[in-house]
């Protein structure tokens, strides 16, 4: 079987956004870029599927610029067999990537379908699950646990008040949270063959889909600032503070 | 135009964020009805029908919906979706495992998480992390979203919409519950509760965490809240974390203790009215955004603070 892992390449976790002076945009000229994180464990759990030898091929898949071949090598690197890059210079948004993607898994028809739960950039947290409508399959959204079995796919899910598993019929979609795993680091020998990995690119046009956006975005800003920083003394000085000053004990 | 929030509910009683949703549901059109559905659920759908500015309620019953599963309730939700012009539920791990697979099935492009409603068609929504708001205009003819609790008032009790029942679509059968741990708690609910105390990876272990701050949250009537990496540690369960990508908080007092207040981390508190940090390090970031900080080791600090309040 194979399973599919979509990549989105986005700003650094660790990368403070600014918007741009005249509020048009975000400022991303010359900021460091990588994998979304979650996008990570995806690649990490469908790798470790293939080491369980119940995967014959990991599939990465990453929408966007010719830039993201980057996101792709990484994925490579992180055990992915070969890459399909959907080349596309204008701004895609989840619906459009969930499309693209869906039309990928046409030709493809990948078992399993691992997506990050987000992207944090956009923070949209709707491709994956807008691909398996798509599909017409179940998903298996925000998965801390994912077990494969007959024709079946057991994910825990983390839920408001604990965990909840579900088991999907096959084909079904995932998307990872936080704790399904631990990435591994791509060794640099790794790196190395990455390069030589298959990366073939295609387009939404040779894939038929209307990738032109729904949604217009204007008017960035960043939210007011909290005016914080001061300091108390000691735990009486705190106590008091709260009740005398900002009144929110009694 | 007409706007459908979509109950989530365990049978009984309405999830936090319903309520709020149906402020939002206000802002953005005309009449509001919402959807309880479930198994049994007829006590969610008489909780829905005395919520403020609800008109109807409609209660679609089949063992099908009993778990609250996306599968089953988009189809059900697109069979519904051409009577609306939005169709929106809160931004809990139930409305965003539902609405974007409902917004994919009547090819529609869903709008997450927002916190402002300016027209019919123009709404406000946090991006990375929270660092950046966007105006966000949508073209299609449906609106389908999901709504940031903190950021709308709950819509108050005293109404009285009619219930009305609606058929239940089919069974799609490729999805089923087969385990579930959830943890029942006594502390109030963590995205409504009045105080929040977090602790992070500076509370070194899970009997830490609960030996040193549960006292101080009994004290104070508070909920439990954990950074990722108490959660990661296991210090505290999946649903405490508070964050970009866990829960977003927004209570009067927010006490972090032993947290260092990563982006991530703040993106889901830093609307706290009041917030407090206690922290050994003066330069960690939790600080910058702290009306009060204790500079210090949380293991003297926090029982001494439950000592001063009298607790
Ligand atoms: C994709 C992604 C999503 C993420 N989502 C979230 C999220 O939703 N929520 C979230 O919280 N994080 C999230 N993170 C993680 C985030 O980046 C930080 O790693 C995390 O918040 C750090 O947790 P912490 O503050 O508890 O730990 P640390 O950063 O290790 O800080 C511990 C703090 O405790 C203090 N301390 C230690 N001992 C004591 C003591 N005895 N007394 C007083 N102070 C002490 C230290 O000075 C330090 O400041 C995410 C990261 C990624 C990549
Ligand atoms: N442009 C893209 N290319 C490939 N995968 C994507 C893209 N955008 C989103 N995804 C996938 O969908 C997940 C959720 O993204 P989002 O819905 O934008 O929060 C990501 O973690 C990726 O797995």
């Amino acid at each position: 079987m194979k399973v599919l892992v979509p990549v989105k390449r986005v700003i650094d976790y660790n990368v403070k956004v600014r918007v741009k002076s005249d509020g048009s945009g975000v400022d991303l000229a010359n900021v460091k870029m990588a994998v979304n994180p979650f996008d990570e464990i995806a690649v990490e759990e469908a790798v470790r599927i293939k080491e369980a030898g119940i995967a014959t091929e990991v599939i990465a898949v990453s929408c966007g610029a010719a830039v993201c071949q980057e996101s792709l090598r990484t994925a490579l690197a992180l055990g992915a067999d070969r890459a399909i890059l959907v080349e596309s210079d204008i701004e895609l948004q989840p619906l459009a990537v969930a499309k693209l993607l869906k039309a990928v898994c046409d030709k493809e028809q990948p078992t399993l379908v691992i997506c990050g739960k987000q992207a944090i950039d956009d923070d949209a947290n709707q491709t994956g699950q807008m691909l398996a409508a798509l599909m017409n399959r179940p998903q298996g959204t925000f998965a801390s646990k994912v077990v494969l079995g007959d024709g079946k796919v057991q994910v825990t899910r983390e839920v408001d008040g604990g965990l909840e598993t579900v088991e999907l019929t096959l084909p079904a979609v995932v998307t990872t949270d936080l704790r399904l795993n631990e990435p591994r680091y791509a060794t640099l020998p790794n790196i190395m063959k990455a390069k030589k990995k298959p990366l073939e690119t295609t387009s939404p046009a040779a894939l038929g889909v209307d990738v032109a956006p729904r949604l217009s975005h204007s008017r960035f800003a960043e939210p007011p600032k909290r005016s914080g920083g001061k300091k108390v003394a000691d735990v009486a000085e705190l106590v008091a503070k709260l009740r005398n000053e900002a009144k929110v004990i009694a | 135009m007409t706007v459908l929030v979509i109950a989530e509910h365990d049978n009984n009683e309405l999830k936090p964020g319903v309520a709020q949703a149906v402020t939002a549901a206000g802002l953005a059109g005309g009449e509001t009805h919402v959807l309880v559905a479930g198994a049994n659920c007829s006590a969610a759908a008489a909780a829905a029908a005395r919520l403020q500015g609800v008109a109807r309620v409609l209660l679609c019953e089949a063992t099908h919906y009993a778990d609250g599963g996306a599968e089953n309730l988009a189809a059900l939700l697109a069979t519904l979706a051409p009577g609306y012009s939005h169709l929106l539920a809160a931004a809990t791990p139930f409305g965003k495992n539902l609405m974007p697979r409902l917004g994919a099935l009547i090819d529609v492009a869903p709008i997450s998480e927002i916190v402002a409603v300016e027209g019919p068609s123009s709404f406000v929504r946090p991006i990375y992390a929270g660092n950046v708001l966007v105006k966000v205009d949508s073209t299609d003819a449906i609106k389908v979203l999901t709504v940031r609790a903190t950021a709308f008032a709950a819509a108050g009790d005293g109404g009285a919409a009619g219930i009305e029942a609606v058929p239940a679509g089919p069974d799609l059968a490729v999805s089923r519950v087969i385990g579930r741990e959830i943890v029942k708690s006594e502390r109030p609910e963590l995205t409504a509760a009045r105080v929040v105390v977090s602790g992070g990876r500076g509370m070194g272990s899970g009997e830490n965490y609960h030996k040193v701050l549960e006292p101080l949250a009994d004290r104070l009537g508070a909920a439990l809240g954990a950074s990722r990496a108490a959660v990661d540690a296991g210090f505290a369960p999946n649903d405490y974390q508070v964050g970009q990508t866990g829960k977003i908080v927004a209570p009067e007092l927010y006490v972090a203790v032993g947290i260092s207040g990563a982006i991530q981390h703040l993106a889901g508190m830093k609307d706290s009215k009041v917030i407090v940090a206690i922290n050994k390090d003066p330069d960690a970031p939790i600080h910058q955004v702290a009306d009060y900080g204790l500079v210090g080791d949380l293991f003297e600090a926090v029982p001494a603070l439950v000592k001063e309040l009298g607790g």
